[in-house]
């Protein structure tokens, strides 16, 4: 009698059936895979349990956002990540640079391109980066003025922007005489002068910013104080605050979206 | 608490019944300990931030002495055109400390202005006076021109076109020796009257000489 082939047994009935094993009650039973998420859970509660940072993040990232909201509301953190590319190969590149002057300045920077390993790409990143930033700043201000975004309770906000947006100026302006070539030194000689044009406070804020009354070895060394010491705190506190401001005000809905009448949004919620 | 609402309270805090205090007392314990915390607070930030300050915009009230530095021997130059030179205007820094210098024997036919009496030599600076450019001097068409945004000075460094708001700014010259000495720089207004060094594009004529103060660091010679 040939054998039949055999069947698969039939399957139990749901309360007889073993349950599945629930995380973190593996005895033994998890491989690998569960014992590392079961360390990283372990981790981050001992965290949370004495920092109580995850309600904070879902405060930032958990947030409700208007009907209507699209790309053009993405120019804000595009804006900051240009900030962070900047701030990250630029303590890169300070790994290299040196104020120098009298042409230790400019050799660096030919080292860097030249001889370092990806040095031509990091530097081209925070070159190129500095006019992405710039024109990002400006499409983030233009979609917060056109969207009408800067009205009350958020004026205190384009505020800061525009702060930011004149400390992203100056950083572009103090870090285009680092490379110390004949671009740079005019470029700074010329801008130093337009500054000095302001009536009154102008000539003391062009001796400011040279060191003294003519163009020296002290004016570099300022420069790069500031652009890499004193204006990338500045910004990255005032970026917090915009943010800490963006979450607690939250967006605004673009200016096309209709309001919804009261009853259809009553509506709404009950189906 | 009914006399919270007076217009003059009692100033010992006994009579406004504060707990715990003393006869005489007109401030309570824990407002004077704020206010000392607050104080000693404010003074420390201030011994390191006033020092900081000032460290920073020293520069601005700092005066730097006068500099006479040879730029050639006496029979170098003539008196009807310009012989480039170069002198240090900021040491230590190599060739981006120095600047060019057009020199030009005293011409009392051209020099008839009455500030340039008693001038050896006329030495005229290269820095345009709009923003600070190279200018050079420009043989076949009498003029300094300037490559950055069009300025034009005449043989006197007198503005004839483009933007510079001021002629071009000179240097006191003398005669040491053989050699002609080149000293400090000043600027001159467009009828040549001298005046302390300017930055470029900063007016010297009618009110802008107000406008852009001389620097405190800025000597008579």
């Amino acid at each position: 009698m040939p054998r039949l082939p055999k069947l698969p047994a039939p399957p139990l009935p749901p309360p007889l059936r073993e349950p599945p094993p629930r995380p973190g009650q593996a005895n033994g039973k998890g491989g690998p895979i569960e014992e590392a998420m079961e360390a990283g859970i372990t981790v981050v509660d001992w965290i949370d349990e004495r920092t109580s940072l995850s309600g904070a993040g879902r405060w930032l990232l958990f947030r409700k956002v208007p009907k209507g909201t699209n790309w053009f509301y993405t120019l804000g953190s595009a804006t900051m990540f240009a900030f962070l590319s900047q701030a990250v190969t630029g303590v890169f590149l300070a790994m290299y640079y040196r104020p120098d002057a009298s042409g230790g300045a400019y050799e660096s920077i030919r080292y860097v391109t030249n001889e370092v390993f990806l040095g031509q790409f990091v530097r081209g990143m925070h070159k190129w980066g500095s006019s992405v930033m710039v024109i990002l700043v400006f499409l983030h201000m233009g979609r917060t003025f056109f969207f009408g975004a800067y009205k009350y309770p958020r004026e205190l906000n384009w505020v800061i922007g525009v702060v930011l947006l004149i400390l992203t100026m100056v950083m572009s302006f103090t870090g285009y005489l680092l490379p110390f070539d004949q671009r740079a030194y005019w470029a700074t000689v010329v801008g130093v002068n337009i500054n000095g044009t302001g009536p009154l406070l102008g000539p003391y804020l062009s001796d400011f910013l040279r060191g003294g009354s003519e163009f020296g070895a002290t004016t570099l060394s300022r420069f790069y104080a500031i652009h890499m010491l004193l204006l990338p705190g500045a910004i990255a506190a005032l970026i917090g605050a915009h943010l800490y401001l963006v979450a607690k005000l939250g967006t605004t809905a673009p200016p096309w979206q209709k309001p919804v009448p009261r009853s259809e949004e009553l509506h709404e919620a009950e189906v | 608490m009914a006399d919270k609402h007076l217009k003059h309270r009692s100033k010992y805090t006994l009579d406004r019944q504060i707990p715990g205090a003393f006869e005489g007392e007109t401030i309570t314990r824990r407002r004077f300990m704020t206010g000392t915390a607050h104080t000693a607070g404010a003074i420390a930030a201030t011994a390191f931030t006033l020092p900081a300050l000032g460290f920073a915009i020293g520069p601005i009230f700092k005066s730097t002495p006068h500099h006479w530095e040879a730029v050639g021997a006496t029979g170098m130059f003539s008196d009807t055109n310009y012989v480039p030179v170069v002198l240090t205007v900021s040491p230590n820094i190599g060739e981006a400390g120095k600047t060019t210098v057009y020199v030009r024997k005293f011409n009392p036919e051209i020099d008839t202005d009455p500030y340039d009496k008693g001038t050896p030599y006329i030495a005229i600076s290269s820095r345009c006076a709009h923003l600070g450019c190279p200018v050079r001097w420009v043989d076949a068409a009498e003029r300094f021109i300037c490559p950055c945004h069009g300025g034009v000075y005449d043989l006197l460094g007198r503005r004839v076109g483009g933007p510079p708001v001021r002629p071009l700014d000179r240097f006191y010259t003398r005669v040491s020796g053989e050699n002609v000495e080149v000293g400090p720089r000043f600027s001159v207004n467009s009828e040549l009257r001298r005046f302390s060094p300017r930055d470029p594009g900063e007016p010297v004529d009618g009110i802008g000489q107000y406008l852009y103060p001389s620097r405190p660091g800025a000597q008579k010679l």
